[in-house]
């Protein structure tokens, strides 16, 4: 285990590094001359960038922007918005993405996982037919189309008072966009548990340990649901990469002023620092979440031999 | 093989399916040819506030510039599946290629292929295809400045469109590589492969004869299902605004002017329903029509009798 770790971990930056240039290359280079663009970048901006990152030339930038970031954490100025850097918008902007992230994430799991193993063990019940339905809907329905609906449902008059609509002040207020953003991945949560628990419902030692007297319940939610639950951990980590794409357009909808409103207006802006910056911040917590979810996996299922170097 | 292909999923997705590009393909003269659909006309202003009306241009109702939203939401629809149908063909070629050339080489060709697709799942898919559309939206718009022959259609416009299923094929490519590497390996240990090569066949005779149809079933079923994730990505970015420039409309569009023209004062429901219910149905349409194809076509699922 602890070798698997380090290796794990010796791997992380080299995909950063990897993206990080890949980034770079579509970013600031392939698109032309970032500081002759149609839109006008403030001088001052173009003074401190090349007097930090050496910006003047597309290479030497190359090599100094992951100096800077390493060494000062320092994703420099903004190219757009002349009194904000980069660090600024970051910093006042992730802990919120992070915040919604993480809730909906664990709604979806714990919703999913539920859900899912009451439909295996009614088969064919009506909680079993919802589930299905709840699935097909969950991956048919853009999360901006769910996000607009409760949007609607917490402007109505009867729940006028509960939430701000389209505002963002209390920690009450993410509970409708955690919603709207975990709907997808529940649905496929809890399809995976419903299949998975079927396929260990039927096994033998689920009989052994009803005909030695454990309660039912016992049996489901102790035994077979740490067996079921492999499938549903390696689907976290696309679950991360989907809720962070539903997270753009659900931040939107709501008016949450989280890094995805930043990473949108930056595409629209052509704000290639702040794109920068925040993908490789969006990349480094993906890439971590990832590994977490495949260390969880080697703990809960000792066989698996995640990273092949043991 | 044809014994399941008539399942009521096949029928009923394939049927709604059907409906909506047939549609959508059939009132593409009138949604392109009236400019009212794209352009505000200045005729329908009265109407901004009306509910949807009985003339064929209103039963969707108008948006609040007065343009039909029939047309719009028709038009919408065209250029969202001609999308994402041209960007899974595009990850389906990619895929396809990536995975053969993995499986059949093997060795440290396929360890470096599949890293990297390893990689590229670790990442956020959207990310990517918003850098992919960053890249070549510039170079593609001056490379058609040079063709330019002066329509209606600017060049402009016909860039980001091509950008847009370029970059989302670019990167959709990921789960079609790893379908069919998987399949190609366990192909190639079968006793007829070896009895193809035992037989001194050539190698390309063996990929083109005995391998390659093998893979028609799976690639089908997975190309069915890209065309969905494909529309859903086109429809995310167009929602963000990122995507098809307007006045162009794409479902994702139409259905951000339905969010935008929420408001507790006056209610614009019918901007927000139709575009969302289109999409829905092709997407539903489309997922009934994959599940439905893999269970005919997939062989894994009776991979113990091969």
């Amino acid at each position: 285990m602890g070798r698997l770790i380090a290796y794990r971990l010796l791997q992380l930056p080299l995909i950063l590094a990897i993206i990080y240039v890949l980034t770079f290359l579509l970013v600031w280079v392939a698109p032309g001359d970032p500081f002759a663009g149609e839109k006008n970048i403030d001088p001052a901006v173009v003074a401190s960038l090349k007097a930090t990152f050496h910006a003047e030339s597309p290479w030497k930038f190359l090599a100094y922007y992951p100096i800077q970031i390493i060494g000062h954490l320092n994703f420099g100025q903004s190219m757009q918005y002349r009194e904000w850097t980069v660090n600024d918008i970051i910093k006042s902007a992730l802990p919120i993405s992070v915040v919604l992230g993480l809730f909906a994430m664990v709604i979806a799991t714990v919703v999913g996982i539920v859900v899912g193993t009451m439909a295996a063990v009614r088969r064919g019940g009506w909680i079993d037919w919802l589930s299905l339905t709840i699935a097909l809907v969950g991956i048919s329905v853009p999360s901006f189309v769910v996000a607009a609906l409760l949007l609607m449902l917490s402007a109505s008059s009867w729940l006028s008072g509960v939430f701000a609509v389209g505002r963002f002040e209390r920690p009450i207020d993410l509970l409708l966009p955690g919603v709207a953003l975990a709907m997808a991945p529940m649905a496929y949560i809890a399809r995976l548990t419903r299949v998975s628990m079927l396929d260990v419902l039927s096994s033998d030692f689920v009989r052994t340990a009803r005909a030695k007297g454990l309660s039912r319940s016992w049996v489901i939610w102790k035994h077979c649901l740490k067996n079921a639950i492999l499938p549903v951990l390696s689907y976290l980590g696309p679950a991360a990469a989907y809720t962070l794409t539903g997270s753009f357009v659900v931040e939107k909808v709501f008016n949450i002023p989280g890094l995805g409103q930043h990473f949108v207006n930056s595409v629209l802006n052509r704000d290639r620092t702040l794109i920068l910056g925040v993908v490789l911040v969006y990349s480094t917590f993906v890439l971590a979440f990832n590994l977490i979810v495949d260390l969880a996996y080697g703990l809960v299922d000792p066989r698996i031999d995640v990273g092949g170097a043991r | 093989m044809n014994r399941g292909l008539l399942s009521p999923r096949i029928i009923i997705g394939g049927g709604v399916l059907a409906l909506v590009l047939l549609a959508c393909l059939i009132a593409l003269p009138w949604t392109l040819s009236s400019a009212s659909s794209i352009y505000y006309d200045g005729q329908h202003g009265d109407l901004v506030r009306g509910v949807p009306a009985l003339n064929p241009a209103g039963w969707f109702g108008y948006d609040t510039l007065g343009r039909s939203l029939l047309g719009r939401c028709l038009l919408g629809g065209a250029i969202s599946l001609m999308i994402g149908i041209a960007a899974a063909a595009i990850a389906v070629v990619v895929g396809t290629f990536v995975g053969l050339i993995a499986g059949y080489t093997g060795g440290w060709v396929d360890s470096a292929l599949m890293r990297t697709v390893d990689v590229m799942y670790g990442l956020p898919y959207i990310l990517l295809v918003i850098l992919f559309k960053i890249a070549l939206e510039t170079p593609m718009t001056d490379g058609l400045e040079r063709l330019q022959h002066g329509n209606w259609f600017s060049s402009a416009q016909a860039a980001n469109l091509i950008v847009m299923f370029l970059s989302i094929g670019l990167v959709g490519w990921l789960t079609m590589a790893r379908v069919v590497r998987g399949q190609v390996l366990a192909l190639r240990g079968l006793p007829f492969v070896e009895a193809a090569r035992a037989l001194g066949l050539p190698q390309r005779r063996i990929f083109m004869r005995h391998i390659l149809p093998n893979l028609v079933g799976p690639i089908t079923v997975y190309a069915t299902l890209t065309v969905p994730s494909a529309i859903l990505q086109e429809s995310f970015l167009s929602f963000l605004g990122v995507g098809v420039r307007l006045p162009l409309p794409t479902w994702g569009s139409l259905a951000s002017d339905g969010v935008a023209a929420l408001s507790p004062v006056k209610f614009y429901w019918w901007m927000l329903l139709f575009p969302c219910l289109l999409l829905m149905a092709a997407l539903l349409g489309l997922n009934f029509l994959g599940d439905g194809l893999r269970d005919v076509l997939d062989p894994k699922k009776d991979a113990g009798k091969l």
